[in-house]
């Protein structure tokens, strides 16, 4: 590493903070790192330690409140942040180019996608028009954009995510940027396509021979795709090295924590509890007296860690460092997850499905109706049946328009099913309403939600909240009422003082239990848990499952646990259903469904998660003249057979009892890949 | 798209239907007043029942609601000109067009002549204020806008709040005392009677600037506010991330946005302008339409009202789907699927 | 939202003065020199401000500034009647509309685009002159008036929250429809639909004036500031004041409504 040249990216010292109206907080303090060309640096972080504001100072742009306390940010040995307007304007695209978190709202809904990244090119290598047209459609085609001239045309609202996050890529590379900054590219994508995007960004990178920075808290995602990471906690880099030495060896004890916050899926491993961290991330205003992050730490010495100035940034080994007082004296403490007990008696049948369909009406007025007659719609639910016994998790797995909201949805009542049964303790309840159903089957049902932003609501305290989820249960009287929220918030592990707090002052895995303890005040026999984690972060995550498991555990309810998380569901799940655009792919125990033989789309989603290998093949589009019909899997699928996989709705094989796979190919076939 | 317009334009259709149907019940539901209205005041009793018995008033409303539709479209006569009826009034189109909206009681002529004198004056001060309405309102709403938060923003603001605070018959009273009682310069009244001292011009000069000034205010802050916020959507900012130049930030993504919603704020205006200005025409006596309306009103004269009612839900309806078709070209949203 | 008043001047200034207002009109038989009503035939018509009647008298020997707090009374008993009776009418019909969905939001909405094509002042104008005016016919007109426009916003309001989580979590408890309406939705439809009522309330002080200057207010002799614009017009060239001291009047809790409705969407 040669210290003289000056590095494509040196950030040194670099201290922001914002002015609100609480007083400031210091939202990135003393940042420094390096990032020569060639390299893909990972920057690793939850929610509030500082990533998006270090992603912004890199193209020079501060939030409005925000200012540089200290530091520098020097692209190529120019300070960034020291420009003036016109010099900035010339550095953001050649200079420094940035691919945003949610692509649909990074672009501009009025003008078309053409005329969008046109806009790039005039402003920085303006040509004659059909040579920009020439190079737009080349640089879509290096991103793997199938068909790229048709969507010069379209706007932004008739291309999907995946999409539009690689025109965006393409769009901030057509500048040639020295340094490409990608905050949170993937995020609310789906995993099949978020591994495709990553995988594509580090193969750009080394063509492109750019500095790349990658930030995520998906850890995941970046071992893949970094060579070297930071890890960044409460503003400050933590750790920071090869990404193979941080991970396999890391040397802080955030980082530590982290990793053992990970799911992973490893054959064999049963079920176990998740790893957790406590507390929550500080908000500094001043620099603390010591460790940032002593307060949950599992190795503090109050000595060493508390009250003893800043800690520096120390070596570790060649190419790794961390900030840590007791660097060297820490020893790994084996991950501490109470293995759950195997052999639990699986009780009384509590759900069943039976071939349920849910197709939508078309949507529109009555014009619009007349004008689409014959046209079926994409039924959401085909003939979906499973089974949920007392004590057992059963998770649904699929990605968006898999149709596992929507099954959701009508197990509850808030949706009815167009034929099929849902049987609740052997009553069909499928065409039941909620106000329709009686009070014990709306007991037995309870649904916890994905989002904690939205689940609780914003006008009434904790204590109202759960009152009126009580009162339901028939007239309670004030006295007896306080003691049934304290009772119900204690189950959730939230102090009694919670019940007079509102929803906005809870961080969002207290918000998560209390929509638990909400599902509780019915006493379920079912808990319909919707991604009731996918929106937290990883080190919260581990506490809300592990409330699930002791739910489930002390009541000996079921769980219906609905997620896109692959790693999630193996750690936590005793049968697992597979969905696909509404239709049940593969269904089975968790150890049949996440070993050979695999559904061709099962391998893919495991693939994506890095568990097992997937076929590579090339996707031919269909071919033309075909009538409606076959597998819903067929476009995407890359084991296909055939015509018949377009041709012939794939038949339901019991590979062995309990585990059935929906496809053309025979089970030997299935096996392994070549 | 094509379905879309052709479900809008059958609301509209059935909105015109169902309003006409409720402007007709309004006036005309109860046959003794219809009667008593068209004979005045010093009708008796006897000669009300006999005119409501030729005039076939005692039949189902309904039906005399389609009777009232087919003379409109021309296909029955109007009973009122008829000679046996007695009224004495006479339609040299005859009694049977496109278009009869029957006579007016007050001015004992047809209704489509007495509204054909007075729509040419509405359109002509509509005209002159929206040409004077737009460029200022956008003028300053986008200026404002752009430049939010600094003193010129925060005095234009201010200004422009108290001016919409201020009722049109206020700022009426006001401007009249400076520029007529005080200084002479422009005339009181506003009659546009030919030969008047005060040329055609100088008399519209005041209705304009009350009606300029009522409507410019409100949607200056419209605009405004409406540039402030598209100002804060994400891709406002990516764009200034992109390296864009200024101008191409501010016209080609903040503007393109922010101004799609106000254009149909400036169709209700036209809206308003045509349909709605009773006050400055009552001030400045204008002959418009707005004043006809308030003069019918308090005079009872029935098939004036129906007919001015008829021609403001008309215009209301068109405004709405001409702002359709606006929003349409402006935002692809909505224009392709 | 009672805490954001306090914290925004502009808002603060606007509530202000409203309540000033409020206080001159609780307190007018007290504060008021002379009775609004009384008229002086011992020739003190049409006087310039002086020190027996600080702003003059009207053509008839009235004073002026009695009349003035008084109007403040007539002001404060219409404008809240008629544009609550507004919003009442109004959330009740989107919200129902909007929760219910299907037909009953499909007549509500098309009765309430009807009603929308109307202009305004037509409908006042047409209604107070066949049935007469008086204060139940002004709420009656402004209800029809503004209860659609209210109507819609409540209905947008409730559509989109309807489809938040806790609603959700509400309907799957079995919750009655008309308690979801009133606790859970309504509460967090508050914001825009404040902002909407000190607006509208600005507008129906606007109308008063309007509906007196064009003679269809409160009928005289009752003190109404827009009537005492009319009626002192004529007298603009020699005792100008007389017309425009009800206009300032006016303009001020207008203002003050803007203010507070400004202060309150931020």
């Amino acid at each position: 590493m040669s210290t003289n040249a000056a590095a494509a990216v040196q950030i040194e010292g670099l201290t922001i903070a914002y002015q609100a109206a609480g007083g400031s907080t210091l939202a990135v303090r003393g940042l420094s790192l390096r990032v020569e060309r060639g390299e893909t640096f990972g920057l690793v972080g939850e929610s509030g330690c500082g990533k998006s504001t270090a992603a912004l100072a890199l193209l020079g742009y501060l939030a409005p409140g925000a200012h540089r306390i200290a530091g520098a940010v020097r692209l190529q040995g120019e300070d960034i942040l020291q420009a003036s307007p016109e010099r900035l304007r010339a550095l953001r695209g050649p200079g420094v180019a940035m691919v945003h978190q949610d692509p649909v709202g990074a672009l501009n809904p009025v003008l078309t996608l053409g005329e969008q990244l046109l806009e790039t090119l005039r402003c920085h290598r303006p040509q004659g028009y059909a040579g920009m047209r020439a190079e737009l459609l080349q640089m879509l085609g290096r991103v793997a954009l199938p068909e790229p001239a048709s969507f010069l045309a379209r706007y932004p609202h008739q291309a999907s995510g995946g999409q539009l996050q690689r025109i965006a890529i393409a769009m901030a590379l057509l500048a040639r940027p020295r340094v490409l900054v990608l905050d949170e590219p993937t995020t609310g994508l789906d995993v099949t396509v978020e591994a495709e995007v990553a995988q594509l960004v580090a193969d750009l990178a080394r063509d492109f021979d750019m500095a790349v920075i990658y930030i995520s808290h998906n850890l995941g995602l970046i071992r893949r795709v970094c060579g070297r990471i930071g890890v960044m906690y409460a503003g400050e880099l933590v750790e920071q090295g090869l990404a193979a030495t941080v991970f396999g060896a890391p040397a802080h004890p955030y980082t530590m924590a982290l990793l053992a916050c990970l799911p992973h899926i490893a054959p064999g491993q049963p079920p176990a509890r998740l790893a957790t961290i406590a507390g929550r991330v500080p908000k500094l205003d001043k620099e603390p007296d010591g460790c940032s992050y002593a307060p949950r730490c599992a190795f503090v010495r109050d000595q060493v860690c508390v009250h003893s100035g800043a800690i520096v940034m120390a070596p570790v080994a060649a190419e790794h460092a961390a900030r840590c007082a007791r660097l060297g004296m820490l020893h790994q403490a084996a991950p501490d997850h109470s293995a759950v007990a195997v052999d639990r008696t699986v009780g009384a049948l509590r759900l069943s499905l039976q071939s349920v369909w849910k197709r939508y009406a078309t949507a529109g007025g009555l014009l619009a109706r007349l004008g689409r007659q014959g046209a079926l719609a994409t039924p959401a639910a085909a003939e979906v049946s499973f089974d949920v016994r007392a004590g057992e998790i059963v998770a649904l797995v699929g990605e968006s328009g898999s149709g596992k909201s929507t099954l959701a949805r009508l197990v509850a009542g808030l949706e009815q099913v167009t034929s099929g049964q849902v049987l609740v303790d052997a009553v069909d309840v499928g065409g039941l309403r909620p106000r329709q159903r009686s009070d014990q089957q709306l007991a037995a049902v309870q649904l916890v939600f994905q989002n904690p932003d939205r689940t609780l609501n914003p006008s009434h305290r904790v204590g109202r909240i759960l009152a009126r989820a009580l009162r339901r249960g028939g007239r309670i009287d004030e006295r007896s009422m306080r003691d049934r929220v304290s009772a119900l918030l204690s189950q959730v592990q939230l102090p009694p003082e919670t019940a007079t707090q509102w929803p906005h002052a809870l961080s969002g895995g207290q918000r998560q239990r209390v929509a638990i303890a909400r599902a509780l005040a019915g006493k379920p026999q079912l808990v319909l848990a919707d991604e009731p984690v996918s929106a937290l972060d990883v080190s919260v995550q581990g506490a809300i499952i592990n409330l699930l498991l002791d739910v489930r555990d002390n009541t000996g309810a079921a769980i219906l646990f609905i997620s896109h998380d692959l790693a999630l569901v193996h750690a936590i799940a005793d049968r697992v259903v597979v969905l696909r655009r509404g239709k049940v792919m593969e269904a089975g125990s968790r150890a049949a469904v996440f070993a050979p033989p695999y559904h061709p789309y099962t391998r893919t989603l495991l693939a994506a998660a890095g568990a097992a290998k997937d076929v590579s093949h090339v996707l031919e589009p269909a071919p033309p003249g075909l009538p409606p019909g076959g597998c819903l899997h067929v476009d995407q699928c890359r084991q296909r057979i055939g015509p018949i996989c377009w041709q012939q709705a794939p038949p339901e094989r019991e590979v062995v009892p309990g585990h059935r796979i929906t496809c053309h190919r025979a089970t030997a076939e299935l096996m392994d890949v070549p | 798209m094509t379905g879309f317009l052709a479900q809008r334009l059958l609301q509209y259709i059935l909105t015109l239907i169902a309003g006409s149907f409720a402007v007709f019940v309004a006036t005309e539901f109860s046959p003794g007043t219809v009667s008593s209205k068209i004979l005045g005041p010093y009708a008796v009793q006897s000669q009300v029942d006999s005119l409501s018995a030729r005039l076939r008033l005692d039949d189902p409303l309904i039906e005399r609601y389609g009777r009232w539709l087919t003379t409109l479209a021309g296909l029955t006569d109007n009973p009122m000109a008829a000679k046996e009826v007695g009224l004495g009034l006479s339609d040299p189109r005859g009694t049977r067009y496109v278009g009869n909206l029957g006579f007016s009681l007050m001015l004992k002529e047809p209704v489509i002549d007495v509204l054909a004198d007075r729509i040419g004056y509405t359109i002509l001060l509509t005209v002159c204020s929206i040409a004077l309405i737009v460029p200022i309102a956008f003028g300053i709403g986008v200026w404002c806008g752009l430049k939010a938060g600094s003193l010129l923003d925060r005095v234009l603001s201010t200004l422009m709040a108290v001016l919409t605070a201020l009722p049109e018959f206020a700022f009426a009273v006001g401007l009249t005392l400076v520029f007529v009682i005080w200084l002479g310069w422009l005339p009181g009244t506003s009659m546009m009677l030919p030969g008047d001292k005060w040329g055609m011009v100088s008399q519209l000069v005041m209705p304009t600037a009350v009606l300029v000034v009522a409507s410019a205010t409100y949607v200056a802050r419209i605009v405004r506010a409406s540039v402030v916020e598209t100002r804060k959507r994400p891709f406002v900012r990516a764009a200034e991330l992109k390296g864009l130049p200024p101008r191409v930030v501010v016209v080609q993504h903040v503007l393109r946005n922010a101004l799609i919603a106000p254009v149909t704020v400036i169709l209700l205006q036209v809206n308003w302008l045509l349909t709605g200005v009773v006050v400055v025409e009552s001030i400045f006596a204008y002959p418009g339409v707005g004043s006809l309306l308030l003069q019918a009103a308090l005079f009872g004269d029935i098939y004036l009202v129906q007919a001015l009612t008829l021609m403001a839900l008309t215009v209301a309806v068109g405004t709405q789907f001409l702002g359709d078709l606006c929003y349409m070209a402006l935002d692809p949203r909505i224009r392709v699927a | 939202m009672l805490r954001g008043v306090g914290e925004r001047p502009l808002a603060a200034t606007g509530a202000t003065i409203l309540l000033l207002w409020a206080c001159i009109a609780l307190a007018a038989p007290w504060i008021a020199p002379y009775d609004p009503l009384a008229l002086d035939f011992s020739g003190a018509i049409n006087h310039a401000p002086s020190a027996k009647h600080w702003l003059g008298t009207d053509s008839l020997g009235r004073d002026l500034l009695s009349r003035i707090i008084f109007g403040a009374r007539t002001l404060f008993a219409v404008v809240p009647l008629a544009v609550g009776s507004a919003f009442v009418v109004g959330i009740a019909l989107g919200a129902i509309a909007a929760y219910s969905g299907g037909l009953i939001d499909q007549v509500v909405s098309r009765a309430s685009d009807v009603m929308l094509a109307f202009p305004a002042l037509i409908i006042y104008v047409i209604l107070l002159t066949s049935l007469g005016p008086s204060l139940i016919n002004i709420v009656i007109a402004v209800t029809l008036a503004y209860a659609p426009g209210v109507g819609r916003l409540a209905r947008g309001q409730v559509l989109a929250i309807k489809e938040l989580d806790y609603v959700k979590a509400a309907q799957a408890r079995g919750d009655h429809p008309l308690s979801i309406i009133v606790f859970e939705i309504l509460p967090n439809a508050r914001g825009p639909l404040v902002v909407d009522l000190s607006l509208r309330a600005g507008y129906t002080v606007i109308l008063t004036g309007t509906l007196g200057f064009l003679g269809l207010g409160l009928p005289p002799p009752t003190p109404d500031w827009g009537a005492m614009v009319v009626e002192n017009t004529q007298l603009l060239s020699s005792h100008w004041h007389m017309a425009v001291v009800p206009c300032l009047a006016i303009v001020s809790v207008v203002v003050a409504c803007n203010f507070l409705a400004d202060g309150l969407r931020d």
